[in-house]
């Protein structure tokens, strides 16, 4: 009987949680569109989300391609494979591993901090001085940051590509033996506009979800410093999973499989 | 008189937890009214009622007779322009220095250029008594009292109808408290304003009221002019303002 209660409980729960979430999202779709836009606060957070987390991004990006070029140099070299590391490097990086690598490095960083500043906002009636001021907190707080995450997430990606591919060509020239220019050629010539257009689509829909999750969890921290910490981890487990969830759904509809 | 605030059997409950339980309050235009009462009897819960943080379950809120109790939106803003508010944690925004923090309505709520914003944050700084080198600095770099003057410096920025006081001494020495208190005095009158203040602190509500209501388990059980607070006849009130263990007030451990 104690089972069924518990299990009501938590469906009960999760129901509730999904129907919250699913209202945060139509008020901000609904801010997102009606004035005032700030500016200004777009702007501040395209560089708190995006420019500062170009470092972070490019270490991992670098490191990744390495790793895959190894991989599929060891891998191909069962069969005689291994000539085949450029093309495999650059489709599994523009494909793939480039938006979710950059995809959980950011939601690692800015879910974080996105749901500690705000959660921090909360416990400290910030939130409320804000509707005091006759400001809409959701367009003050949620659209900056929804809009920053998601025209930043594509060029970081964009660069994550540039560098993971250059990644797996240093490490396939230094010690894998591979000539400089023919690797080059062989990832332009295989490379096409729809594997990096896939990632790029895939990178905004990514910085739609590291942004909502952090404001969403953000706004909804109960109690003091307790509270804001369970905010954060929430924000940062929600988004990781669902970034992976939405990558599986986003590459199988983008490739029609 | 007319009525500025009116709130007419509003209720609010939390779960089982019923916090608001009927009340009716009435705000004369001009008059300050101090709300007092224990931790955890709904004060908190009435104000942001009012403000429109919080919906109330049942009854209707008033404000000028214009009945605000489902406005939302847009369609609030009118209101919400009407008002300033004091917090109890100053709430200051940290992230923004202290002439923005002041400026934030004027600018945000109001679309005044920052440049023009900023004189009249620097003007009501003044009027709490902080010079203009204080408007750089950051909120953090403030003491308790300090923080408070810029909540009050930026209640009052857009010279609001009706100003709101959340626990405005607590926390601060008695000394800061008293400072606190003459210079809501002084600037509620030099703003005309309406005011809405809830509190524990007896010698602060004596101060800057002159009509006091006391709040228990969500209803108002004595209401009257400042003066009449010590011959109220009411054996909960005599507890509350004496600081009384013993009475018929019960604590409440649990919240």
């Amino acid at each position: 009987m104690n089972i069924l209660a518990g299990i009501g409980r938590a469906v009960l729960g999760l129901l509730a949680d999904i129907g919250r979430l699913t209202a945060f999202t139509g008020r901000t779709l609904a801010a997102c569109v009606s004035p005032p836009i700030y500016g200004r606060l777009i702007a501040i957070q395209i560089l708190r989300i995006g420019y500062f987390s170009l470092p972070v991004v490019g270490l991992t990006a670098f490191f990744t391609g390495g790793a895959l070029a190894l991989q599929i140099y060891l891998g191909g070299n069962r069969y005689g494979a291994e000539a085949i590391v450029p093309q495999i490097v650059v489709l599994g990086i523009t494909r793939e591993l480039g938006p979710v690598i950059a995809g959980l490095m950011v939601a690692g960083r800015v879910a974080a901090a996105i749901a500690a500043e705000i959660g921090t906002m909360k416990v400290t009636e910030q939130i409320d001085a804000l509707t005091t001021l006759a400001t809409n907190p959701i367009k003050y707080l949620v659209v900056p940051r929804l809009i920053a995450a998601i025209v930043s997430m594509p060029i970081l990606v964009a660069i994550a590509d540039s560098i993971g591919v250059f990644g797996g060509y240093v490490v396939s020239t230094q010690s894998l033996g591979f000539t400089g220019s023919i690797y080059l050629k062989n990832t332009v010539d295989f490379a096409t506009r729809q594997d990096i257009d896939s990632g790029l689509i895939k990178a905004a829909v990514f910085g739609f979800i590291i942004a909502l999750m952090g404001c969403y969890n953000g706004f909804n921290s109960k109690g003091g410093a307790q509270g804001v910490g369970a905010a954060t981890t929430a924000a940062v487990v929600s988004s990781s999973i669902l970034i992976l969830a939405a990558n599986y759904l986003l590459t199988s509809i983008l490739f029609h499989t | 008189m007319t009525a500025k605030i009116q709130l007419i059997g509003v209720k609010k409950r939390f779960g089982p937890k019923v916090v608001l339980d009927g009340i009716d309050l009435t705000i004369e235009k001009g008059s300050s009214l101090v709300v007092i009462g224990g931790s955890g009897t709904g004060k908190s819960v009435m104000i942001k009622s009012v403000l429109g943080i919080l919906t109330p379950d049942e009854g209707t809120i008033l404000v000028d007779g214009q009945n605000v109790t489902h406005l939302r939106g847009a369609a609030r803003d009118p209101v919400m322009k009407k008002f300033g508010m004091l917090f109890q944690g100053a709430a200051l925004f940290d992230s923004l220095p202290v002439w923005e923090n002041v400026a934030f309505g004027l600018i945000q709520g109001r679309g005044m250029a920052r440049a023009k914003a900023r004189e009249v944050a620097i003007q009501k700084l003044a009027k709490v008594g902080l010079s203009e080198d204080v408007a750089f600095l950051s909120p953090a770099e403030l003491s308790g009292g300090m923080q408070k003057r810029v909540g009050l410096a930026r209640a009052i920025a857009a010279d609001p109808e009706i100003i709101f006081f959340d626990e405005p001494t607590t926390g601060l020495d008695p000394i800061m408290a008293d400072v606190i208190n003459e210079l809501i005095v002084s600037t509620v009158k030099d703003v005309g304003a309406t005011t809405l203040s809830i509190t524990h602190d007896m010698a602060s509500a004596r101060k800057i009221s002159d009509h006091i209501a006391m709040i228990y388990q969500g209803r108002i059980i004595w209401s009257g002019p400042t003066g009449q607070i010590d011959h109220s006849g009411n054996p909960y009130v005599d507890q509350f303002i004496h600081g009384r263990a013993q009475g018929p007030i019960k604590m409440a451990v649990k919240a």
